[in-house]
């Protein structure tokens, strides 16, 4: 090759190397398929009677509400703030009245309900652009505008602590739990918007912000072009999506170290907030589920009540209604629910409170397994399945071994960890990795597990032991 | 099907808390769940399920059984036949064997499940489905004339002692089965070796072909015999040990039968193959080993054919396998198989009291999975702390 014709080899080398953004290969994780994927079409939401903001949506919140019932409320006025951080507030997402503060077991506040007079009258915070801005300023206008908890805090997946300061910040802008919305869609006119909660959240960490695209789809150019972010494509089944594991893959955790996470809708309602002064609370929301009839995306507000969603869409029959994804989400109740305060996905599927005679040694044509046992592997490996809630089995103890490894691409051993829980044993804990992982990383080793272990529920358990040791 | 189910819901009340017949709530519960999967539905954050369960993973372990089950079956007329003298056909060898292990897996299933049913009603749990394996490798690795009271107190020694006080399924140390086997092995010794035991009818004696020997193949390897013969004087083949035509117990002895179960086992992702291979390469290699270093016979026998011999590949295949008394490190399961292999061979030839290592290799090797996985977890927690320092510089 003549010379001239070499270098230019190189330069094309280097030059696209660089712009490039790097794809991580995960190997090891399961892709659920199930019937009722949105198809991606818009439709607005009917406007819903009540609005709520649920305490159940964030992790260890213990709420002390402000208003009394029947105060008038406006889109940004605080209705509850976090008894042991007082300045973390949740504010309303509409305007209206409060109108009920409906409770669990022992009294929990589980759902505090704002009835919408469709103005949406609203409160007006700090706009400016976060490069003028200090952090503290940025700070304060989360904090009062109720944006605040929209920032999640890895270990423990608890509300941001504002004194942390979290090494780097991960938003990860694609999903790949089972009927996830696809955010190079709901994304795709909103990159203004996200580019500014970028720069917002820039001025929260002196480290990197890191952005995961998706690398099975190369050529699409959602987001491609945000600045301040290192982008990473990750390509591999669920939970590949998952920022647990892309933290795992790109800036682990370690004992004492703090990382930040922001769902994509959340960097873009930040990026409003800072550009409009105002909360908009709108979102849109997949709604999905073999038991919805024309599966399709919601334009809506933050914590709608249900109903209005599921009317003439959700078919005859019990079903359950999931805000979230199969694998982590709340049941909520299609009647009297409402929506999760960052949930983008609703997934409506059949309860499976039926007996099945000799189920165990069916042939299975129609159900899903991870193992090889049933013949829908063998002769139907692009099915899509109509999963139910049925457990399949009992509750039995730790037998096999490799089910939980094959589904968790992190350098973790679920099963001594879960013992290690079990037993409390701090040390223990901390060495296997437990700071690193959250029910959402844990959710298919829990779908897998033949003998029914409750995995994502001992966890949850030991992160709560674990940070009252730590924290006091 | 829903007036059964209608009608096992209407006689499950006595058997709840506070009911007449609470007592055997364990028991019906077993049988409930046998005949229906129960309708119970997640809660909490994970809303599905997969449809594979602890039920559906035994009954494929014990599906996988059957192929060596069968032939023992047919290897047992057969050999007692040829022992006898006496011409007989397929279905005569068949019907022989039959009325021989049939009473032996009964023995270990009632002794086994009644007392796995005491067990969870004590316990107020369901029954695990641990034993519907156990109860047929025991049979599978008893020799044929086996009495059966020793079949019942072996089951009984192994629940109790090899399971139940560890906690019951899941939280043994050591394999069941092969601690039925030990059991018997060193409480009734003359019951479980030699050279009569293997054959039906050899140890009673009468109508036998005079001079005919039921000594095993790895019996006349520690005599020091160079050539191998069956009971009527002919050369064993390499295919005679791989089919399995040769006496051993009831379920070992065919390598072939075996390694179609091995197949059903990869292929549903019920079994390690990781363990299984490792098994096999520690075999290989220590039979290498010896036959570099050979000084006498034993040591002579070429590697390949020790793998065909004894309970080594039933052992690799359906022993080694079993995932609580095994490594549970991906990493652990190849040191852990790869030592069970090794040290088979070693104790089988170097050994002169025990022809057959496999089940002791396979104990011994079940007491050190825990340090195994002890020092692979280990690894792991270094590299964590190490990263954890780098980063703090």
């Amino acid at each position: 090759m003549p010379v001239h014709k070499i270098s230019y080899f190189y330069l094309f080398i280097t030059v696209t190397s660089f712009t490039m953004a790097e794809v991580i290969k995960i190997k090891k994780g399961l892709d659920i398929q199930m019937k009722g994927q949105a198809e991606k079409i818009y439709a607005k939401a009917p406007r819903a009677e009540t609005y709520a903001v649920k305490p159940m949506d964030f992790q260890e919140l213990t709420p002390k509400i402000i208003p009394k019932l029947c105060d008038p409320v406006k889109v940004g006025t605080p209705i509850f703030y976090d008894k042991y951080n007082p300045e973390i507030k949740f504010t309303s997402p509409v305007s209206g009245t409060l109108k009920e503060i409906k409770r669990g077991e022992r009294r929990r506040i589980i759902e505090v309900v704002v009835e919408d007079d469709g103005k949406d009258t609203a409160e007006k915070f700090l706009q400016g652009d976060p490069a003028d801005l200090t952090r503290e300023q940025i700070v304060e206008n989360l904090l009062e505008s109720g944006l605040w908890p929209m920032i999640r805090q890895r270990p423990y997946s608890i509300i941001a602590r504002r004194d942390r300061k979290p090494k780097s910040i991960f938003i990860s802008a694609f999903d790949t739990a089972p009927l996830a919305p696809d955010y190079d869609f709901v994304l795709k006119d909103m990159e203004e918007d996200f580019q500014w909660g970028v720069n917002v959240l820039g001025k929260l960490t002196e480290g990197k912000i890191f952005l995961g695209l998706d690398g099975r789809y190369p050529s699409v150019q959602t987001l491609n072009s945000i600045k301040g972010v290192v982008i990473n494509r990750f390509k591999g089944p669920h939970p590949a999506g998952n920022v647990g594991i892309q933290i795992h893959k790109l800036d682990p955790i370690n004992k004492g170290e703090v990382v930040w996470t922001v769902r994509p809708q959340d960097v873009v309602t930040i990026g409003k907030l800072f550009k409009n002064g105002r909360y908009d609370p709108s979102i849109v929301v997949a709604l999905t589920g073999s038991r919805v009839e024309k599966p399709l995306y919601y334009k809506t507000i933050r914590g709608t009540a249900v109903a209005p969603l599921l009317e003439g869409k959700m078919m005859e029959g019990e079903n359950r209604v999931i805000s979230g994804n199969v694998l982590n989400g709340l049941k909520i109740d299609p009647a009297e629910g409402h929506v999760g305060f960052s949930d983008a996905h609703i997934t409506v599927i059949p309860e499976g409170n039926y007996y099945e005679m000799f189920g165990w040694i069916m042939p299975g044509l129609k159900k899903m397994s991870a193992s090889r046992s049933f013949m829908s592997t063998w002769l139907t490996p692009n099915q899509k399945f109509d999963l139910d809630t049925n457990y399949h089995g009992g509750e039995r103890a730790f037998v096999m071994t490799g089910e939980y490894d094959k589904v968790l691409p992190m350098d973790i051993f679920p099963v001594h960890l879960l013992k290690a829980i079990m037993v409390n044993d701090i040390d223990l804990m901390e060495e296997l990795g437990i700071y690193e992982v959250d029910e959402e990383d844990l959710a298919l080793c829990e779908f897998v597990c033949t003998s029914k272990t409750p995995v994502t529920k001992i966890l949850r358990q030991g992160l709560k032991n674990l940070r009252s040791e730590m924290e006091g | 099907m829903n007036s059964l189910r209608k009608f096992v819901t209407k006689i499950k009340v006595p058997f709840e808390k506070g009911g007449k017949l609470y007592m055997f709530k364990s028991t019906f519960e077993a049988f409930e769940t046998f005949l229906f999967v129960p309708d119970k539905v997640t809660t909490g954050r994970v809303h599905i399920r997969d449809a594979n369960d602890m039920k559906r993973t035994m009954i494929f372990v014990v599906i996988a059984m059957v192929p060596a089950l069968l032939f023992g079956i047919w290897n047992a007329g057969f050999h007692h036949f040829q022992a006898m003298g006496e011409d007989a056909g397929f279905w005569q060898m068949v019907w022989f064997g039959f009325k021989r292990i049939f009473p032996i897996i009964v023995v270990s299933y009632v002794v086994g499940l009644g007392i796995e049913f005491a067990f969870a009603q004590m316990r107020g749990h369901e029954v695990n489905e641990g034993f519907l394996v156990t109860g047929m490798l025991i049979p599978l690795v008893m020799p044929v004339d086996v009495p059966l009271w020793m079949v019942a107190v072996a089951t009984a020694f192994a629940v109790i002692i090899g399971k139940e006080v560890f906690g019951g399924t899941g939280m043994n140390i050591l394999n069941p089965a092969l601690t039925a086997r030990a059991f018997l092995f060193f409480a009734y010794p003359s019951w479980m070796s030699g050279d009569k035991v293997w054959i039906s009818g050899l140890t009673d004696g009468t109508g036998v072909v005079d001079g005919y020997s039921g000594a095993t193949i790895l019996g006349q390897a520690a005599l020091d015999h160079s050539q191998f013969v069956n009971g009527l004087g002919e050369v064993y083949t390499a295919w005679d040990m791989f089919l399995g035509t040769i006496p051993g117990s009831i379920g070992e002895t065919s390598t072939l039968a075996i390694l179609l179960g091995a197949m059903i086992l990869i292929l549903t992702g019920v079994g390690s193959w990781k363990i299984m291979l490792s098994v096999f390469a520690g075999g290989t290699v220590m039979g290498l080993l010896l036959n570099a270093f050979a000084v006498n016979a034993f040591m002579a026998i070429p590697f390949w054919q020790h793998l065909l011999l004894g309970g080594f590949a039933f052992g690799a295949v359906f022993m080694a396998t079993d995932p609580v008394s095994a490594a549970q490190t991906e990493r652990g399961k190849w040191i852990y198989g790869f030592l069970i292999g090794l040290l088979a061979i070693l104790i089988r030839v170097l050994n002169p009291a025990y022809p057959e290592g496999v089940m002791l290799a396979i104990l011994l090797m079940n007491v050190f999975a825990p340090l195994i996985d002890h020092y692979v977890i280990r690894g792991s927690v270094k590299r964590r702390l190490k990263r954890a320092k780098v980063q703090a510089i």
